[in-house]
């Protein structure tokens, strides 16, 4: 098994995964998709600027992209929720991914949410189904699907737009059930403790690949993603352009067979006689 | 300072927050006084209704294998999925070792894991019935958790059953990292079995229903009902309070808010609950006359 990381290296990466500079779901659509046509709207409520989508341009495929948008500056992150979600959010999301269904256009996701808005409205709005239904149409498209962990993957409201056939994760990137603060907040009773609590959590993307949790690790420049936005969005999207070609040679039945293969097959347990 | 309270939007166990205001899910019930509405009760009168007490209607928390007695006709059930045990895949330790927290969870509440898992006939159909134990662990949700439930779906499939779950959960089971969270998508994928094969599947909500259960196997059955006065929210209260300084109004995720936000098909009272997901079932096999 996988030996957790010093508590120093998994916050290490928290940070960097944080990290206010770091390339966004539009940053890697301005240094690598430049035909992006942003779509809005999830036709039922609002349009949810916490998550972007739209048409792209990956070799030769048009593709859908969806993505988490946190926002650089302070009036763009309040605008953006900080890349916290509302339901509209993840209904935008779905609409655009059946919109990709419907046209046999792979769907690909960028993931980097602190974790689902935590509010009244949204709370009242349905965000729990909204969730749960965005799982459930991830699940069920038969066009290729590819996810990349870019920045923090924050719980369920990550997976919402996380459950792929491939899931790729940024080397600095983080992935994780709880926060880490919250975390120790629970079992330590000490937020102070998150790094321990990243430690324990796994929260990091080696740890996580040697778990088998994650399909590839993608290196980052050195000193993190956000020194270099366009070497990075150029790899991540290389990476991204070779899984989709991947997947399209796979017949779509047999791709959705494997990949509910995959998530049915996800957990760790042992089965003992209990005869 | 948004990095802080983001942080805090993750947290899972918010429900602590919740529950502290009821009883401890799983003690004993009050011997003689309701603790709600301080009624007096004769010895064994909580039981035998149900653990709803008779007086204000106050619905206590169900240990699982008493909701399984009430919903399954006797002598009908057989238990499946009980080969599905915990492991550590993280070596989880905090203040404690995560096989300890297992252990005494085992010991206290006599399950093997917080999830039961039943084969039985309900009013005289045949049906696939699951029920979530708050008193193990915060009903939370590992992979044991999930492995039952996709066997026990698969089961229902097979055997051409509905199925029936019975949710109260704190959320994720932390101790198991990322696996937990997978267990969502697990659960998703898995009911989406009964999608396929056009069986019936019915979701129960009990008090607290939160989390990660919340927002997948639990939300997305064909017809929801809750139990009365439960509270279900996705983020915690104090969460919310804290990260947007909303106040929340009294009510806030209880099962009557979410039926008036059209999140629930349905509150029934625990003394109404069998009559009514048999009369569920019975329009979800779709023929008058079977």
């Amino acid at each position: 098994m996988a030996e957790p990381m010093t508590p120093e290296a998994a916050w290490e990466a928290v940070q960097l995964a944080r990290h206010q500079d770091r390339p966004q779901s539009l940053d890697y659509v301005a240094h690598a998709l430049p035909d992006f046509l942003e779509l809005s709207g999830d036709r039922l409520h609002g349009d949810d600027k916490a998550v972007v989508g739209g048409f792209a341009t990956l070799g030769t495929h048009h593709i859908v992209l969806i993505g988490h948008q946190k926002g650089h500056t302070l009036k763009e992150r309040q605008e953006r929720s900080f890349g916290m979600s509302r339901p509209e959010g993840y209904r935008k999301a779905m609409r655009l991914a059946r919109l990709g269904e419907k046209f046999g256009l792979p769907v690909v996701t960028l993931v980097d949410t602190p974790g689902a808005y935590p509010g009244k409205d949204a709370e009242e709005g349905g965000q729990a189904g909204a969730i749960a239904r965005s799982i459930e149409t991830f699940a069920g498209l038969m066009v290729p699907t590819v996810t990349v962990i870019i920045g923090e993957g924050g719980s369920g409201g990550a997976l919402a737009l996380a459950l792929a056939d491939r899931v790729l994760m940024l080397e600095n990137s983080i992935y994780s059930v709880i926060s880490p603060e919250g975390c120790a907040a629970l079992v330590w009773r000490d937020a102070a403790e998150a790094s321990r609590a990243a430690a324990a959590l796994r929260v990091g993307a080696r740890g996580l690949f040697e778990l088998g949790l994650v399909d590839k690790v993608i290196p980052e420049p050195p000193g993190g993603a956000h020194t270099d936005h366009r070497a990075m969005a150029e790899r991540v999207m290389a990476e991204v352009r070779l899984a989709v070609e991947e997947l399209l040679r796979l017949d779509a039945r047999d791709r959705l067979r494997l990949r509910h293969e995959r998530y049915l097959k996800m957990g760790s347990y042992t089965v003992v006689d209990s005869r | 300072m948004p990095r802080s309270s983001c942080a805090g939007g993750m947290a899972k166990y918010v429900t602590i927050q919740v529950t502290r205001r009821e009883p401890p899910p799983g003690a004993q019930p009050p011997g003689e006084h309701c603790k709600k509405c301080n009624a007096p009760l004769a010895e064994g009168e909580l039981e035998r209704s149900l653990r709803v007490c008779p007086h204000c209607g106050y619905h206590y928390p169900l240990p699982a294998h008493e909701r399984v007695a009430q919903l399954a006709d006797k002598g009908t059930v057989s238990f499946v999925a009980e080969e599905v045990q915990p492991v550590d895949p993280l070596a989880f330790v905090d203040l404690r070792a995560y096989p300890d927290r297992l252990a005494e969870a085992k010991f206290e509440t006599g399950l093997s894991e917080a999830f039961l898992a039943a084969l039985c006939e309900i009013s005289g159909m045949p049906a696939a019935l699951g029920v979530l134990d708050f008193r193990f662990l915060g009903g939370s949700m590992g992979s044991v958790v999930g492995e039952r439930f996709h066997r026990l779906a698969k089961a229902a499939v097979e055997q051409r059953r509905p199925l029936v779950v019975v949710a109260g959960s704190g959320g994720a089971r932390m101790q198991e990292g990322l696996f937990s969270l997978m267990q969502m998508a697990k659960t998703v994928v898995a009911a989406q079995m009964l999608v396929e094969a056009r069986l019936p599947y019915v979701t129960i909500l009990t008090h607290p229903t939160t989390g990660g259960v919340f927002a997948s196997f639990a939300t997305i059955a064909d017809i929801i009902i809750a139990e009365p006065g439960a509270v279900m929210s996705f983020a915690g209260p104090r969460i919310i309070e804290q990260t947007t300084r909303e106040k929340l109004p009294p009510g806030f995720g209880s099962s009557e808010s979410q039926l008036a936000h059209g999140q629930v098909d349905m509150v029934v009272d625990r003394r109404d609950l069998k009559d009514r997901l048999v009369r569920c079932l019975s329009f979800l096999r779709g023929r008058a006359d079977g």
